[in-house]
């Protein structure tokens, strides 16, 4: 509970996120734009299954715990299907708007091309998704406290940052392949996201035993990352003529 | 002090749709006159045949440059909010309840019953947006009859009063926050110097984003000072009633913004330009246009915008030496001197060795009234002063303003007229507001609790 923990548990969750937007995004206006409406939609998406959580638990009036924990994870699985469902409407949204700026551009090309929407949208659904996770957290470990005092987890804060993390990289990916089988037709692609999601979901709710869900949910975040890499473009070949082409370059300089 | 507040607010609401119309017309009317900007002979169209290429690239002019724009929108609105969020998070100053009110919102909130709080925040929201609508009223009259001294002295007036006696008080704050001291000597110098530049940069010239700083300043000063002053209800109700106000003033026939819009469009001048924020200084260095020899009437080039010099001045009737008299008498002797429409499209005839200007979707700035900057960070600050579920309302909050902001310009492309920025953003903002703040948290603070993630 110091400063060090503030730091430190703040660049492990947005550091990449961070570094990616600056690199990526910030130089171009409508990338931007396109950014935090995937914001706005998936913060839309977590209204929406609050309320139904909120309705539930009221009309439910659980006094129990175990009725409240299952009422919190129908709240998670829904939240879950409900963002995947906003996904694909942002896909539509930003489809339509894409084709509103070929035709009316000079060329008939628009300034953006769906893969490169398909990341940006999926990284906006991540760094929302991220800061709605982490920030609170973030506030609560600048202040006075001892973590785990009542004989919870000590490792609270880190493995906060390193589920947030994970799970704006997810969402990255997610979008990167969800766009990509929504714009070649493959629903089994689209599933499969929705599966995996749900599954990392599930996955978390072994929370505190951290050995079960973190190991896996980076192991999932790696396929992820090899499956967007291949599926919007990359080859191996791209990569190993990136490396020699480096070679060439730095033996001709 | 509280007058000159609201007439702040109202003429910054003002500025609002002229500017929203002004940025219209900056955006449509470059795109038509952009042959004569670059020094080449206007060549001849036949209108028909021009019209539709004309529009379509005049719409794809404005959507190729609305992302630029709208990016240029938020960041000093950002840059607003995060001043504001940041002083109310760090001086606990502007969440203390001393009791003290403003002398516009008489009742009070600390009654027995709900119903009694109720009432009395109503009628405070009410007494305040009619105060509101009278001076808009008085502001459209003395603009109307052209009393242009009295509104410049009471905008330079109310300019002073923030420059130096608010941020007197926000600087004495912060420093009894972070147990500074200092001596009053020092304290007068950096005081003087920064209202003294200010008063400057904002009422006559200076460096762009040494103007942009300031205006950002005062319009988080003035957040600041509502969010203060404005019990909790009240704040809440004069919001909503501010946007209901200004989606009226603007868009009904005979509401007070239209009237001043229109009456500013008829004698081609610009509106107090000292209470807009403008993202570039738009400066052509060739003669003034009149508007289209097409009549395509539907909405002239306001000219006064693109010829001002590095800050807009505030005195459009400053011939700068050039009385009538003299010119007669030059006229008599020299001949006419006066550029008339004839000779200045001879001269645009002739091959020009001027370069075309460099950038022309830069020159295009975007314009918004403070009034919107000040009641979007009032919003963005109260969520964050009062909202249990702290930085996720208050993010909330953020995004969903900067998306109605968004969504006003898409909707100023498409309908290409005044429109009012207020409504779309205060309502996605107040919505979000409430439903994170009663939603939401209980979800999140639940999932924190156990570490579940979705």
């Amino acid at each position: 509970m110091t400063v060090a923990v503030f730091f430190g548990c703040a660049f492990i969750a947005f550091g990449p996120a961070f570094a990616l937007f600056v690199f990526t995004i910030a130089k171009d206006p409508l990338r931007v734009l396109i950014l935090i409406t995937g914001a706005f939609f998936w913060l839309l998406s977590l209204l929406l299954s609050s309320l139904v959580w909120f309705i539930a638990v009221k009309a439910s009036n659980a006094d129990d715990w175990t009725l409240r924990r299952s009422l919190l994870i129908f709240g998670v699985f829904f939240s879950v299907l409900l963002q995947e469902l906003f996904r694909f409407g942002y896909y539509r949204l930003l489809r339509k708007a894409n084709e509103g700026l070929a035709a009316i551009s000079e060329d008939e090309s628009s300034a953006i091309s769906v893969r490169q929407m398909a990341y940006v949208a999926g990284l906006g659904f991540g760094i929302m998704s991220g800061a709605f996770s982490m920030i609170n957290i973030l506030s609560d470990s600048l202040g006075p406290g001892t973590v785990g005092i009542f004989g919870d987890s000590q490792y609270y804060f880190i493995t906060s940052a390193l589920m947030t993390l994970a799970l704006t990289l997810l969402h990255t990916f997610w979008g990167v392949v969800f766009f990509d089988g929504c714009e070649k037709s493959r629903w089994w692609v689209i599933a499969l996201v929705v599966c995996l999601h749900l599954l990392v979901a599930g996955l978390s709710l072994l929370n505190p035993f951290y050995d079960g869900s973190l190991p896996p949910v980076y192991i999932i975040t790696l396929l992820m990352g090899v499956w967007a890499f291949f599926s919007s473009g990359g080859s191996l070949h791209n990569l190993t003529a990136l490396c020699t082409r480096r070679k060439a370059e730095r033996e001709t300089s | 002090a509280d007058s000159v507040e609201n007439a702040v607010n109202n003429v910054s609401n003002d500025g609002v749709e002229t500017n929203q119309h002004a940025e219209t017309g900056g955006a449509g009317g470059p795109g038509r006159n952009e042959v004569e900007l670059n020094g080449q002979p206007p060549t001849p169209r036949p209108p028909q045949v021009v019209n539709d290429s004309e529009e379509d690239e005049d719409e794809e002019l404005t959507l190729k440059y609305g992302a630029k724009h709208v990016i240029m929108l938020f960041i000093p609105v950002t840059l607003c909010m995060v001043v504001v969020v940041a002083t109310i998070k760090s001086v606990s100053f502007y969440t203390q309840k001393d009791g003290q009110q403003l002398i516009y919102t008489p009742f009070r909130e600390d009654t027995e019953t709900v119903g009694q709080r109720a009432l009395n925040s109503m009628l405070n929201a009410i007494i305040m947006i009619s105060v509101i609508v009278v001076m808009t009223l008085v502001l459209v009259v003395l603009y109307k009859y052209r009393c242009y001294k009295v509104i410049q002295g009471w905008l330079f007036f109310s300019n002073l009063l923030l420059l130096f006696f608010f941020s007197f008080i926000y600087l004495g704050e912060v420093f009894k926050t972070y147990n500074v001291a200092l001596d009053y000597f020092t304290l007068a110098l950096i005081i003087w110097n920064f209202g003294v530049v200010g008063m400057i940069c904002i009422h006559w010239k200076g460096p762009l984003r040494l103007q942009q700083a300031y205006l950002i300043m005062i319009s988080a000063l003035m957040a600041l000072v509502f969010i203060k002053y404005l019990p909790e209800w009240t704040a809440w109700l004069i919001l909503a009633a501010i946007s209901v106000y200004d989606l009226l003033a603007v868009l009904c026939p005979k509401g007070p913004l239209r009237i001043l819009v229109e009456t500013a469009q008829e004698r081609n001048e610009p509106i107090f330009p000292a209470l807009i924020y403008s993202s570039t200084m738009v400066w052509l260095f060739n003669m003034a246009d009149t508007t289209d020899s097409r009549n395509n009437s539907s909405h002239p080039v306001p000219q006064q915008e693109s010829q001002v010099g590095m800050a807009p001045t505030a005195q459009p009737e400053d011939d700068g030496g050039f009385t009538p008299s003299w010119v007669d008498q030059q006229q008599h002797q020299l001949g006419p001197i006066q550029s008339t429409e004839e000779s200045r499209q001879e001269i645009q005839q002739m091959p020009s060795t001027r370069p075309p200007p460099a950038d022309d979707d830069e020159e295009r700035g975007v314009k918004l009234g403070l009034g919107d900057f000040i009641f979007y960070s009032m919003l963005v600050g109260k969520a964050s002063a009062t909202a249990s579920g702290d930085w996720n309302t208050t993010l909330a909050c953020f995004v969903a303003i900067l998306i109605g902001l968004c969504l006003t310009l898409l909707l100023l492309a498409i309908f290409k007229k005044a429109l009012p920025a207020l409504p779309i953003s205060i309502t996605f903002g107040l919505v979000f507001y409430f439903a994170t703040d009663n939603l939401v948290r209980p979800f999140m603070d639940q999932l924190a609790v156990h570490q579940f993630y979705i």
